[in-house]
């Protein structure tokens, strides 16, 4: 195990959540290669049955089972785990009341189903306190079984009563064996050793959203984690040729001859036709950028450190999470 | 090589008198809302009396629409223009109900919109079917608080059932419903079915096995097999929250009925001719591996599918340079050391024109597998709606 300095040592437990359609299934993925780099184990969580760490790792359905998907950055090893309620809840009554046998009838008497769908809030309980489990389990030797556990957690707007566990079973359980579980879920969920992050990408709702998400993890007493921008697209313009674009004087005749000069133009009534769409187009870039500045500098109120992850050409295929894995290492996220 | 889907006219289902249901479904993210309420306001303005039902707008989206309180009532949304042109809605106007009338003829339409309270509506599903005092018990059980507002299905089971509701109050001849964000995109078609299941289950015989036999101390006429469960039951859950459960269930046996009822006639709504589900997704793998699931999934289901719409497509106004000449001549340019400004302009356009190939695949493999579905397109937009105006500009897009 390699020692590094990164601004979340000592976190085992990093919950990973996101609006819909911020990637927060590919960063969880690609922060687990991160934080696995360099010869670590890491187990990486799934809890709303979309199989969505399978499709990424281009993997068949994952079992309810920890099983090894991927190899680190200069080794180093990622499990991964698809958990399923109904499955959590039959260990839960193996690990803590021995009745293993029981399931099968419990089962059958659709109390598990009960249980896992209607009851409210435990769902949550035993999808978290299985997490929990992971994260504390030690081998025969006393040692951490994982050195950092990923959660890809639900959305933003469902993360803190997700993750505020005993909250959420009050109404359910004053006492007893459900609130005492809640409890101890509670006790690791809350601890310096999780870190709750967000999925961003530069656009307002997102941004919105994740500083409410912020706000309210904060309320609860539940701790922040980072923030992942995602799909940042590069600024491949230079800042005059932005501003210019903004007020809409770009120099039309200098870009003309250029696409002359590069030969993509046959006359001169071709050069100005091109010249003019791509013109368009850079003033649509030099409007985003703007707009991302803007949505950048609301992110930096959250006052948590910001990490950026570039958009992938090809889209979030297996190449592509080794190339975020990086860009989190070398930001200091793992 | 290149496979194309079928286009979907939008005008043509907004303003076929027939269509009473728009039903708005999708993964996170997608635009869902939006979408939902820029054919509500594109419909209005075809002269439909349309209501919007939201269940989680976005702030900026609620004020667009001029949406502040999360009430249940539809609320008339001022702006809209009539066909002819001119703005309806008048200053102070509040809910108002029973605007029937609106038709594609011409006549003038309106907008309503309306965000979901979910508690609510399940409060009044039970002060409905249940007397006071039951109905009472039901709603101060600890039991039903929780569950009318955590269950993590009773938001889509709501949604439906507000729907239904909205439906049989016939003050509408369009209803525009956004489906929840769910876990899974498809939890509102499951949802009431996994509350029949519970409710018709052996577990709530179980539970309601003492309050049958006159109230005597629970468990103790059950058979041997019960008698295990119960005491399961009992170790895991606390002997308090399965006496709280019991109550709960024994008072609610009696709207049962009316319940499944209810849930059936929602269902076959869905199904009916009138309704048209518009799936919404955005160029990107998750999105439209969700959408393809949606369709399949409505087709069992026999539900009727009208198309499918792709928020957030990039597209160029110099579409014919390809990315790779583009990417050739920008270095060309850049190792002759002349021309910046065109050298990064046609990096710029090489990277737009790789993100709409892109695009362009994602959609293909979708069209490839469902090949009949209709498409309607929306490029993407700098900047988010912040008013009537984005919404309608919105609209245009999808009908064009």
């Amino acid at each position: 195990m390699s020692s590094r300095d990164t601004d979340w040592d000592g976190v085992r437990l990093h919950v990973v959540t996101g609006k819909g359609g911020t990637g927060k299934t590919t960063v969880a993925a690609a922060l687990a290669l991160a934080l696995a780099a360099g010869g670590r184990k890491v187990l990486l969580v799934e809890i709303e049955g979309r199989q969505g760490i399978a499709q990424i790792f281009d993997l068949p359905p994952l079992p309810y089972e920890e099983r090894k998907i991927a190899v680190a950055p200069g080794g180093g090893d990622v499990y991964a785990l698809a958990i399923d309620p109904e499955a959590a809840m039959l260990d839960y009554l193996e690990m803590f009341y021995g009745l293993k046998r029981m399931g099968k009838a419990l089962t059958r008497m659709g109390v598990v189903d009960f249980a896992t769908t209607i009851a409210p809030g435990l769902r949550d309980v035993l999808v978290t306190g299985k997490t929990s489990e992971a994260v504390r389990r030690r081998d025969g030797s006393g040692r951490r079984v994982y050195d950092a556990v990923v959660m890809d957690a639900p959305p933003t707007g469902r993360i803190t009563r997700f993750l505020n566990v005993t909250q959420e079973v009050a109404g359910l359980a004053r006492v007893g064996p459900v609130k005492n579980h809640a409890d101890l879920v509670r006790g690791v969920v809350a601890s310096p050793e999780t870190a709750v992050h967000f999925v961003s990408l530069l656009e307002e709702m997102p941004v919105q959203e994740t500083l409410d998400g912020i706000a309210e993890l904060h309320e609860a007493g539940l701790p922040v984690g980072g923030i992942f921008i995602n799909m940042v697209r590069p600024v491949d313009l230079p800042k005059d040729v932005l501003d210019a674009a903004v007020k809409n004087r770009l120099d039309h005749a200098e870009l003309a001859l250029g696409l002359k000069a590069a030969g993509l133009a046959g006359g001169s009534d071709d050069a100005t036709a091109i010249a003019q769409a791509l013109a368009q187009e850079v003033v649509d870039h030099a409007h985003r950028t703007r707009l991302e500045k803007r949505e950048r500098a609301t992110l930096a109120k959250a006052g948590t450190p910001r990490y950026e992850l570039p958009l992938l050409a090809d889209g979030a295929d297996l190449a592509g999470l080794y190339e975020l894995a990086e860009a989190i290492r070398a930001q200091g996220a793992a | 090589m290149t496979k194309t889907a079928p286009a979907l006219d939008i005008d043509a289902i907004l303003d076929d008198e027939n269509t009473r249901i728009i039903v708005c479904c999708g993964s996170g993210g997608v635009g869902k809302t939006t979408t939902a309420a820029a054919l509500g306001l594109r419909a209005a303005e075809r002269g439909r009396s349309v209501v919007v039902l939201t269940v989680d707008p976005a702030k900026r989206l609620a004020q667009a629409m001029g949406l502040t309180e999360l009430d249940n009532i539809p609320r008339l949304v001022k702006g809209v223009r009539s066909p002819d042109g001119a703005k309806s809605g008048h200053d102070g106007s509040q809910a108002s109900t029973g605007s029937r009338g609106g038709s594609p003829d011409g006549s003038r339409g309106e907008l309503h919109a309306m965000m979901l309270d979910m508690k609510r509506t399940f409060d009044e599903i039970i002060e409905a079917h249940a007397d006071p005092e039951r109905a009472r018990q039901i709603l101060t059980n600890p039991f039903y608080q929780s569950l009318s507002s955590s269950f993590s299905g009773t938001q889509e089971y709501m949604a439906m059932e507000k729907l239904g509701q909205l439906r049989r109050s016939g003050d509408w001849d369009l209803i525009i419903v956004d489906t929840p964000p769910s876990r899974s995109a498809l939890d509102f078609l499951d949802a009431p079915e996994r509350l029949g299941r519970f409710l018709d289950g052996r577990l709530i015989r179980i539970l309601m096995a003492p309050a049958k036999a006159g109230g005597r101390s629970a468990f103790k006429l059950l058979n041997a097999g019960f008698g295990i469960v119960a005491g399961a039951l009992t170790k895991v859950l606390g002997a308090q929250v399965l006496k709280d459960l019991q109550m709960f269930v024994s008072a609610l046996d009696a709207v049962f009925g009316g319940f499944r009822q209810r849930a059936e006639q929602t269902y076959k709504l869905l199904q009916a001719p009138g309704t048209a589900f518009v799936i919404v997704a955005t160029p990107e793998r998750d999105a439209i591996r969700e959408a393809s699931y949606f369709v399949e999934r409505l087709a069992e289901e026999r539900m009727p599918l009208a198309g499918l719409v792709i928020n957030r497509m990039h597209r160029s106004p110099a579409a014919a340079l390809s990315a790779a000449r583009s990417t050739a001549a920008a270095e060309d340019l850049e190792s002759r050391g002349e021309h910046d400004l065109a050298a990064a302009v046609l990096r710029l356009h090489a990277g737009r024109m790789q993100l709409a190939a892109r695009e362009q695949r994602e959609q293909e493999h979708f069209t490839s597998a469902h090949p009949t579905v209709p498409i309607a397109h929306v490029p993407a937009m700098a900047e988010d709606v912040h008013d009537l105006d984005g919404l309608r500009e919105i609209g245009e897009l999808l009908a064009s």
